[in-house]
């Protein structure tokens, strides 16, 4: 597939239409841009970063970000993919700050964002799969990925413990 | 009030670097301390803004901005936002530097190779835990499940799921109802 370098400003406007349309949190929407929509990374190359973005501290989709924007442009490219991501958000998030109490009662609102975020949920489920259907993982990577997914998904373990155990095996074994 | 903006940006400042795996990591430490430490809201005033949250748009880190707003208005919003995002980016920014630094080299490929497997078998369980905490039923379910599918197997526009869903979830509450 065709790979796109983006400007400065394709970076910030892209990073704002990821933190716009994140709805339910923004990792579905990173990949679908960055990968399919725009194509400025393959696959490949898009989860290795957001691997390296995931044991850093801090919301893996930003510090992919702050990664992909210094590939590209160095600290004005982290600058534009930072602000990019969040400055469509705050001001959503503001507005609805501002006339939440108003709205939060309406029972069709209520309807609405339970039915929004199942389908979120079944989003992110999507987004985990298909990059593992198409990166042709093999045993020893669908074994890590399946441990990291019952550890976390259904043990409710934290994720650090989860990460400091099997992030030192997934790099011996994958 | 410059006091409680300190405080907003001291405690979400070291809150910040204990993120790992993302800001879920650290809630029930925030709750701790906006609620029984620092008495910035009640338990329920907490929950409510932490739904707001993870279902307005943007990263779930927003969860901060709201709690700075409601404590300390737009400066608020905007030191908590600052104070639990900037610290990792920097560091960030400095793994990618360093990773730059490194080039091709053979280490930092196995590396990235090797968490490759462990992100998507977490980005997999956050959305198991999103799909557990917003279940409503069979038709929640149904929901999840076809969001999934229409991810996982097809390339279309996200917004065609999401759209399609609280269509759907309107009209069946309409015929029920």
């Amino acid at each position: 597939m065709e790979r796109t370098a983006p400007s400065r400003l394709d970076l910030f406007l892209g990073f704002a239409k990821i933190g716009l349309l994140g709805f339910g949190g923004v990792a579905p929407w990173a990949r679908h841009i960055i990968v399919e929509e725009r194509r400025w990374l393959d696959e490949r190359e898009y989860a290795s970063i957001l691997g390296i973005g995931q044991v850093l501290p801090g919301p893996n989709t930003v510090n992919s970000a702050i990664i992909i924007g210094d590939r590209f442009h160095g600290t004005m490219g982290s600058t534009a993919a930072f602000l990019g991501i969040f400055c469509m958000p705050l001001l959503v998030l503001i507005g609805i700050a501002l006339v939440y109490d108003r709205i939060a009662d309406l029972p069709a609102v209520g309807v609405a964002i339970g039915a929004g975020a199942a389908a979120a949920a079944g989003l992110v489920i999507g987004t985990a799969l298909k990059m593992a259907r198409r990166l042709k993982f093999d045993v020893a990577a669908i074994a890590v990925g399946l441990a990291a997914f019952v550890s976390v998904g259904l043990l409710h373990v934290p994720m650090v413990w989860a990460i400091a155990v099997l992030g030192p095996i997934s790099i011996a074994a994958v | 009030m410059s006091g409680l903006l300190e405080e907003i940006g001291a405690t979400f400042g070291w809150l910040s670097l204990l993120q790992f795996g993302g800001t879920n990591a650290v809630v029930p430490e925030m709750h701790r301390q906006a609620v029984e430490v620092l008495h910035w809201m009640d338990g329920q005033t907490f929950a409510n803004l932490f739904a707001l949250a993870q279902l307005a748009p943007g990263p779930n880190v927003m969860i901060v901005s709201l709690i700075g707003w409601r404590v300390a208005g737009l400066a608020g919003l905007l030191v908590a936002t600052f104070a639990m995002t900037v610290p990792p980016s920097l560091l960030a920014f400095a793994m990618s530097r360093l990773m730059k630094r490194a080039g091709t080299s053979k280490w930092l490929g196995i590396v990235k190779d090797g968490l490759v497997p462990l992100a998507i078998g977490m980005i997999l369980a956050s959305g198991w835990i999103m799909a557990a905490s917003s279940n409503q039923g069979p038709l929640s379910i149904a929901l999840t499940v076809a969001a999934a599918a229409f991810v996982a197997f097809t390339d279309y526009n996200l917004l065609w799921a999401l759209g399609a869903a609280i269509a759907l979830g309107l009209t069946v509450h309409r015929l029920v109802m």
